[in-house]
């Protein structure tokens, strides 16, 4: 978000009066759409899934469509007075619908505000709030990856039953593992050696 | 201790993963499928570039302005505009803009035509309604930048074609005027516009294409009147017909001067029948009339004599004019025989001298030709070579060219009705025998590379190879049924009245058939399909029956036409017969009982409330006789604002005896006062709907009890002030009003009133909860509630104690007349985007967890799980809430972009959303249809009960080689111990 602010600025300090009347009751909403490039999703490795030419704007829920012009520009013409909804919808990035009032006493002044944050827009000019990414990132091999699959947990706890078990056995009092020794004879539950065809030979 | 902490640990990890719908880059197209249409095509318009891919700019029915590939009918660039934005006309301007006009001739866009990137928009203002035109001139220069000539709203302009700017204006104010043509002579500085005064007065303005004066105006007065549309015969003369349609009126006004001849049909044809109309065409000198059984051409010879051409009484099209050199005009007819086409081409000076005549077969099932577009090129010999676009009547677009169909596209589907589904034949023994992979090599090396894919070690040929491999699995889309219900048939019905169905393992059309009963005939004027039910499912007696579908359909716009049924094969897509009923159809009801034969029974409901029961057969009958008491329908009349219950009363007492007819009664009516409320929304549970279980457990163990009823209805009604567009009201005087009400009883179960809120309102129901999406006009946001109705008769019941000693209320009686003892939770969330559609997911037990399918105002399917639709949630759920999964209280429903099922794609004009459950507990199949197709399978709570598409065998191979391994070498260190510790 920090890249998207200068540009923000700049565009209030140079962009046209936003709002103009029409003729009689009905005005015109004009506005922008700035998609702000090279953020993000470009450096990932592939193409930005939304171009300039597939992004419409509505107005409250579709009575309006309208296109973007190549400098991100789009207007609504024959709008009557009231309060609006302006969504934009763009593949690729997630933008806030904006409530805008088009005053009927006194013509051109209009106040928008984004909706989802209730931030007032001074100008119209609709910035996503944030990219949207589609797919799962894969993550990159790493060893942890692996050990969390369900095959390498099933390794790792083998392993650690052969070489930390015996550690464990290793520090255990003699005495007492004399004693667990025998009992395990006594109730003859076989040593690992001895489950295994070969090991029932000796 | 270890193993204990060890096994948390395991538990750690199953657990994180994240719930959601979430797919992989590389899996798309793995599961789900997604096709592109336009609709069908009202006007298409050929790109005349010299250098580069030929292109054909195309505007439809479905309000889609596209550029398609000549060669192979791809979509380069596609826009879709809005429901209200009709396009009434497109051209090419300086070889590079698309111009449409559109909104009844006030907007006027320009597109670049290699990438669909709106150039500049224009809105044109004008005095009154009128027809708009739309002219390119090619030669009508201003200050170096060619000029747009477009009348609209009774008022022409010049507008630059590079910036939109309108150059001048001229109004045509005259009360009465009306304007029927638009011309521009090449080669001068003139528009004329000509048209109609009062009915019988022909008017004629003159105007200097430079800067709008007006030159001339000049009328003349036709006491016999006009009908119908004029056709442009030069660019001075035109053709009209009187009002009576018998009479031909050929006007010209050379130099301004009015002159007319007046002809009668029946002189220029002998045994004419009927009043005629006119054709429109745009091939100088010849136009075209048609009566009930003819087709006539007749040509214009000098000062208004008039001469037959050609008469045929064949389904004939006509294309417009194509200018193929300086003075020679050459246009397309296409006339049918009966298993093809014929398509001629000839000059418009010289009938009888065809530049082309060929013979195309053509499939019956795409019907008539409606439309058709002349395009030429040049042979490398150098003579004129011509491809013809053509649009069927099953809205499919075809490239004809040398004889031949180059390519088509059935974009019928652009335009679905109803959609259901069907499961494919059983396999059988020797007919399709599975594939054995070819040798364990193959199959090892299949599974390296996915190996390496998951370990992120493949490099991008591998990655390629991987993908290829996993599209190329030709086990999804056999022809017969998979043990987990994956694979299906998607019946769906267009607009065209063609049945089509489509594989769900990769989307390819498997049959389609234009539907004879929706074919046009005397009985049945403009037959429009209305709905698909599922009319025979075989499954345990009648195995060896093919299942089969009953289409809907009436005779005309009106509700009280009468009705036409369809009984189609879903393996073969044969009709199996077709009624034509004596009655209307109002409302079809679906019955829950079959006959032996698996048929199921429908109750029609016609325009005066009888009901009327198929199949026609006595076995039905004495079925339905059985169940006579238990039928209980409803009916809305959103005009009166009334809701009423019906249930059946005896056979019909009309003249004509009829076993099968029963008149109806009506049991109660639910008014809405007309003042303040408005219905607009019902909806109901989905009839195949399963639920696992009735109780629901809650913290604390405690159980709550689900109301589960079939006969619940959900109902929102506005303001009538705030039925209109979101800003035409203010929060004071708009309200929205939500009712559940038992369809039996006529009873309101739950009411509550959102204020300061307004439609539209979607809604879905689904077991014992209803979510609805409506518009907070004082927050101004969209906001979505949810209700959920719990049985509390039974809620005594839980006591142990109390069933062993019998206290309990299982077996009290149930009465109609006591207020059942419900209770309702809800709760509203924020919620940021317009909806389309909303749908549920649906599971073949329904015990997997639901998830709510949000068709978003920017075409997208999002999947959203019930658990943030919980009138539980509180802001600090306890721990015990926590355990159980309520998630806290947020006051916006999330929107988490991996939860897109549509992904990185768009339905474009999204219109419903149809959820079918697979045999696999875990998955259901989801289908969103609108201009575009799309589908996927979902498994709202992961594939619980089978291994996902990614599961590494090779992985396991290896952990298992591994683990033998390890055994074996500490059998070798144990035993080497072992020897040691003896020989100590």
């Amino acid at each position: 978000m920090a890249a998207v602010t200068p540009l923000l600025l700049l565009l209030l300090l140079s962009s046209a009066p936003s709002f103009s009347s029409g003729s009689r009751n009905a005005y015109n909403i004009n506005g922008r759409v700035k998609i702000p490039q090279g953020l993000g999703l470009g450096t990932k490795g592939y193409a930005l899934p939304g171009r300039m030419s597939n992004v419409k704007v509505l107005l409250n829920g579709g009575q309006n469509i309208t296109f973007l012009r190549p400098d991100g520009y789009f207007s609504f013409h024959n709008i009557p007075a009231g309060t609006h909804l302006i969504e934009v919808s763009a593949i690729g990035y997630f933008f806030s619908p904006v409530r805008v009032d088009v005053s009927a006493r006194n013509p051109g002044k209009v106040q928008a505000a984004l909706t989802e944050n209730r931030k007032g827009l001074s100008e119209l000019v609709l910035e996503p709030l944030r990219e949207e990414q589609y797919y799962e990132i894969r993550e990159p091999f790493s060893i942890m990856s692996l050990l969390k699959s369900p095959m390498g947990l099933m390794v790792g706890f083998m392993l650690a039953v052969a070489f930390l078990m015996p550690k464990l056995v290793e520090n255990m009092d003699p005495e007492e593992m004399r004693r667990a020794q025998e009992e395990m004879r006594s109730q003859g539950v076989p040593s690992l050696s001895s489950l295994l065809p070969g090991g029932a030979m000796n | 201790m270890a193993i204990r902490s060890f096994f948390l640990f395991i538990l750690f990890f199953s657990s994180s993963l994240s719930p959601v719908f979430s797919l992989y880059e590389d899996q798309v197209g793995l599961m789900d499928w997604h096709q592109q249409y336009i609709g069908k095509v009202k006007q298409a318009v050929f790109s005349s570039q010299r250098a580069g891919r030929k292109r054909v700019v195309v505007s439809t029915e479905e309000n889609v302005i596209a550029s398609l590939d000549l060669r192979h009918g791809e979509i380069f660039w596609r826009h879709l505009l809005g429901a209200d934005d009709v396009i009434d006309g497109i051209d090419i301007g300086l070889g590079k803009y698309v111009i449409t006009l559109s909104s009844g001739g006030s907007i006027l866009r320009s597109w670049n035509l290699p990438d669909g990137q709106m150039v500049w928009e224009s809105s044109l203002q004008g005095p009154k309604h009128s027809k708009s035109f739309l002219l390119v001139p090619t030669n009508l220069k201003f200050d170096k930048d060619n000029v747009l000539v477009v009348f609209s709203n009774g008022r022409l302009h010049a507008i630059s074609c590079i910036d939109g700017e309108v150059l001048w204006k001229k109004d045509f104010e005259a009360e009465s005027f009306e304007v029927q043509q638009v011309i521009q002579p090449p080669g001068s500085d003139l528009i004329y516009v000509v048209g109609f005064a009062a009915s019988y007065q022909f008017e004629m303005y003159q105007i200097n294409a430079k800067n709008g004066e007006l030159l001339k105006h000049e009328s003349a007065s036709f006491s016999s009147g006009f009908s119908g549309e004029v056709s442009l015969v030069s660019t001075e003369t035109v053709v009209a017909l009187d009002s009576t349609g018998s009479i031909l009126l050929t006007i010209s006004f050379q130099d301004g001067k009015i002159s007319s001849q007046q002809t009668p049909i029946s002189n220029l044809v002998e045994d004419s029948l009927g009043p005629a109309v006119i054709i429109p065409s745009s091939v100088s000198g010849i136009f075209a009339i048609k009566t009930d059984a003819v087709t006539v051409f007749i040509r214009v010879i000098g000062e208004g004599k008039l001469e037959v051409v050609e008469k045929t009484t064949h389904e004939i099209a006509v294309s417009d004019a194509l200018s193929i050199s300086e003075d020679q005009q050459a246009f397309a007819l296409i006339q049918h025989a009966s298993s093809e086409i014929h398509l001629t081409v000839k000059l418009a000076h010289d009938w009888d001298g065809n530049l082309l005549k060929e013979s195309v077969k053509m499939d019956w099932q795409r019907g008539l030709v409606h439309k058709v577009f002349i395009n030429n090129y040049i042979r490398t010999d150098r003579s004129y070579g011509f491809r013809v676009l053509i649009v069927m009547e099953d809205h499919s677009l075809l490239l004809l060219q040398q004889g031949e169909i180059v390519w088509s596209r059935e974009d019928g589907l652009a335009s679905i009705i109803d959609v259901t589904t069907s499961e494919l034949p059983v396999e059988r023994n020797g007919v399709s025998v599975a594939k054995v992979e070819h040798n364990l090599f193959e199959w090892l090396k299949g599974h390296m590379l996915k190996l390496k894919g998951t370990l992120m070690l493949a490099s991008p040929e591998d990655m390629a190879a991987i993908q290829s491999m996993r599209l190329k699995s030709s086990e999804k889309s056999k022809m017969t049924r998979d043990h987990n219900g994956f694979r299906k048939l998607l019946i769906v019905l267009t607009r065209a009245g063609k049945l089509f169905a489509l594989h769900t393992g990769d989307g390819r059309i498997v049959w389609s058939h234009l539907l004879r009963s929706l074919h046009k005939s005397e009985a049945c004027q403009s037959p429009i399909g209305l709905n698909l039910y599922q009319w025979q499912v075989p499954h345990h007696h009648a195995m060896d029956e093919n299942p089969s579908v009953l289409v809907v359909s009436r005779c005309g716009p009106s509700s009280d036409t009468p009705g036409v049924l369809s009984f189609v094969d879903t393996y073969t897509g044969k009709e199996l017969s077709s009624l034509s009923l004596d009655h209307a159809v109002v409302q079809v009801i679906p019955l829950p009982y079959t006959d032996s034969t698996e048929q199921r029974l429908h109750l029609l409901i016609n325009a005066d409330k009888h009901a009327h029961l198929y199949p026609k057969t006595s076995e039905a009958l004495s079925i339905f006789k059985r169940e006579f008491l238990n039928i209980y329908w409803y009916s809305v009349e959103d005009q009166n604002g009334i809701i009423k219950g019906h249930a059946l009363k005896c056979k019909c007492t009309g003249e004509v005896a009829d076993e099968f007819c029963f008149d109806t009664r009506d049991l109660w009516s639910v008014v809405f006062p007309s003042e303040s409320e408005k219905i607009v929304a019902t909806v109901t549970r989905k009839l195949n709907e399963v639920v696992h279980t009735q109780a629901k457990v809650v913290a604390d163990q405690d159980v709550m009890y689900k109301y589960i009823s079939r006969n619940l209805l959900f109902v929102a009604t506005v303001a009538p002030k705030g039925s209109g567009e979101i800003g035409s009201v203010t929060p004071e005087e708009s309200w929205l009003v939500a009712y559940l009400i038992d369809t039996v009883t006529g009873r309101i179960l739950h009411r509550v009133t959102h204020h300061g809120s307004q439609g539209p309102v979607h809604a879905v129901f689904s077991e014992n909860w209803v979510v609805y999406h409506y518009f907070n006009l004082r927050a101004h946001r969209y906001e979505m509630s949810v209700i959920e109705i719990y049985d509390q008769s039974r809620a005594d019941n839980k006591d142990v104690w109390k069933l062993v000693l019998g206290k309990h209320n299982l077996t009290s009686p149930i009465s109609l007349f006591s207020r059942p003892e419900v209770i309702t939770k809800s709760q509203s969330y924020f919620f940021t985007h317009s909806l389309k559609a909303i749908a549920v997911t649906s599971t073949a037990k329904g015990i997997t967890s639901k998830q709510l399918l949000l068709g978003t105002i920017g075409d997208q399917v999002l999947a959203l799980d019930k658990r943030f639709l919980d009138p539980r949630r509180t802001v600090n759920p306890t721990q015990a809430e926590k355990e159980e999964g309520i998630i806290p209280l947020t006051d916006s429903l999330p929107i988490i972009p991996q939860s897109y099922v549509t992904h990185a794609l768009r339905v474009e004009g999204l219109r419903g959303i149809i959820t079918v459950p697979a045999k696999l507990e875990s998955t259901t199949l989801v289908f969103a249809h609108g201009v575009d197709l799309f589908f996927t399978q979902l498994a709202p709570s992961r594939t619980y009960d089978s291994l996902t598409e990614d599961f590494s065998y090779a992985l396991l191979l290896i952990t298992i080689v591994a683990l033998v391994a390890a055994i074996f070498v500490t059998w070798r260190l144990s035993e080497r111990k072992e020897l040691q510790e003896k020989w100590r």
